[in-house]
């Protein structure tokens, strides 16, 4: 594409084009951030720029546990579900690529059909069956759903990118004595880290945004997540809509996604679509 | 790509077309399956244990009279609660918003997410912030999302209530829903776009270069060339869309929680989960959006052919 000579008039129209598309992106989060600093007086007024701008909507929530401590659940409970959904969907991507054994198709079947899957079907049993076994309303059971639903993704993506790693050199190590499991920890993990990073990013990503669990298995601050905690944020009074106070907590919640994607865009891309779509 | 080594032991292959009996497996090769086996166990585990297992007890609970408000009357009475569902003229308003959602929005979806695959894909500068600002929506909290819609379309308080008359929509069944689609859209066309422009980029330049000496216009083109060999794609991406936009949940509820006939099914469901706490009715809701979408998908399964996702990873 480089190579190609450009009109004045093609950068024109494609200009536009990148335009409209960044601003079409843009707009209604900027919105959201307007908002965020509009006063509670200027709360109620339509224009895109607020007239006097404050921190206070952020000093507001950032002082009660109301939010911080949903937001240190979101993050712990984020991690944690990324970190062991990473780590079993690495060993059995790394199957999927590199074994041959019974049972590999309906694995992928079975991983492909859960990425397809209602989360509402699972609501009413599973919110019977963690107050059974006492983990409803508890860091485990948000974890456990997040993990079985990270699982597929992180199958689907890792395994296109261990498609691609080099394996002459696993075979090297098994020359030179390791057995597989060595060979998968010292050879092909460090290998695999950019795709483990990606897909960390996604699967962190899924957990971070789901909201319908969230309210569903959670009942206190104990182990509501950010997303759930802003639809149950409340007014100074009855009749004060907390607009404000919401946006900004909506605001502090987008930042690790747009740190995210600033900094990962590449891999993101790469990501998502070598998990889905491939030739 | 390179096989595992697979030692063939001494005997003689099988000779029968019907394979009564595998050839005994090396040591290497049955450690290999060992190893396969080991390694998926956790995934497949926890993969049961959250999905296959509840749903059948969901099946369970579906067949019962269960009320957590009078759990002494808990009873199995059948059918009874499908029948329950099925003559409610609540689920199928709810059925009918689902549908309505999910055709439009992916519908829309398609078309822009195409168009911004062509800018992602041949645009002559700024190719990354165009790709990162389009990442924003696809990864931003959707309740966060769903807040600034609501708030922009509340009267008085909205700049785009204000641009609209001051017009409060999300009062309103049908403009209620256009609002619902319109932050459904806005979330949803980058994941399109990126699917897309994964199979944009696998239609060969020479191919389009070919044509164009030819005399195709870049229509005729895009129609001949480009949507065919991007077929793969395109439902692979549909596919995902249209699963994802029938079980919408996060942008109805912040934006009307399903009033004025705006829920869908999923509102329902949890409506009946934890409004009314009947454990059997919202089973039975739950079983049956279950089905639907396990029709849609096997509809677009059959539609694939061999271009299922995940056939190649079989075949590599």
């Amino acid at each position: 594409m480089a190579a190609v000579s450009t009109t004045p008039r093609q950068r024109i129209s494609w200009g536009t084009a990148n335009f409209v598309v960044i601003a079409l992106a843009l707009i209604p989060v900027l919105w959201l951030a307007s908002l965020s600093f509009k006063t509670p007086a200027a709360v109620l007024d339509p224009s895109f720029i607020p007239a006097q701008w404050t921190w206070g909507n952020y000093t507001q929530i950032l002082s009660t546990s109301q939010f911080i401590r949903p937001l240190v659940n979101s993050i712990g409970i984020g991690l944690i579900a990324t970190l062991i959904a990473v780590v079993f969907a690495s060993m059995a991507a790394y199957a999927v690529a590199r074994l041959r054994f019974p049972g590999k198709g309906v694995l992928i079947g079975m991983a492909l059909l859960i990425a397809m899957f209602p989360a509402i079907s699972l609501v009413t049993p599973l919110f019977n069956i963690l107050r059974a076994i006492g983990l409803f309303n508890t860091w485990p059971g948000l974890i456990i759903p997040y993990i079985a639903f990270g699982l597929p993704l992180g199958i689907y993506t890792l395994s296109a990118f261990f498609r691609e790693i080099p394996w002459e050199l696993e075979k090297a190590a098994k020359v030179d004595g390791a057995t597989p499991f060595q060979a998968f920890i010292r050879v092909i993990a460090p290998l695999a880290a950019p795709g483990m990073v990606t897909t960390s990013i996604l699967v962190f990503l899924f957990c971070w945004n789901e909201f319908l669990f969230a309210i569903s298995f959670t009942s206190t601050l104990a182990s509501r997540t950010a997303p759930a905690s802003i639809a149950y944020f409340s007014g100074s009074s009855q009749f004060t809509v907390p607009t404000g106070p919401i946006a900004a907590a909506a605001v502090v919640i987008t930042i690790p996604i747009i740190i995210f994607v600033v900094f990962f865009q590449r891999r993101i891309v790469a990501g998502l679509t070598s998990g889905a779509v491939k030739g | 790509m390179s096989t595992p080594v697979q030692t063939v032991t001494t005997e003689a292959p099988a000779r029968a077309p019907g394979r009564r009996r595998k050839p005994p497996l090396s040591e290497g090769a049955r450690a290999e399956r060992r190893l396969g086996w080991l390694l998926c166990a956790p995934a497949v585990i926890i993969m049961i244990a959250v999905t296959a297992y509840p749903v059948g007890y969901a099946i369970y609970l579906s067949l019962e009279r269960y009320n957590l408000e009078v759990p002494q009357a808990i009873k199995f009475v059948g059918f009874s609660n499908y029948g329950a569902v099925l003559s409610s003229p609540y689920w199928w308003q709810a059925l009918k918003v689902t549908v309505i959602i999910t055709v439009i929005s992916v519908a829309i979806t398609l078309v822009l997410g195409m168009l911004l695959a062509q800018v992602m894909y041949r645009t002559l500068f700024g190719r990354g912030s165009v790709r990162t600002a389009a990442l924003i929506p696809y990864g931003i909290v959707t309740v966060a999302a769903s807040y600034g819609w609501k708030y922009a379309w509340t009267p008085g308080q909205g700049y785009l209530s204000s641009v609209f008359n001051n017009s409060a929509p999300l009062t309103d069944q049908v403009k209620g829903i256009a609002v619902i689609i319109l932050a459904e859209i806005w979330k949803t066309t980058p994941f399109m776009g990126l699917l897309l422009l994964a199979g944009l980029s696998l239609v060969p330049e020479d191919l389009q270069k070919a044509a164009k000496v030819d005399g195709a216009t870049a229509w005729q083109r895009f129609w001949r060339i480009t949507v065919p060999l991007m077929k793969p794609a395109i439902l692979v991406a549909l596919l995902f869309r249209t699963l994802d936009s029938f079980r919408i949940f996060d942008n109805i509820f912040i934006l009307t929680q399903g009033a004025h006939g705006t829920g869908s099914v999923s509102i329902l469901g949890y409506d009946n989960l934890f409004s009314a706490l009947n454990l059997g009715i919202g089973s039975a809701i739950s079983i049956l959006i279950f089905i639907a979408v396990a029709i849609i998908a096997v509809a677009f399964i059959k539609g694939f052919g061999t271009a299922a996702p995940g056939t190649d990873i079989e075949k590599r």
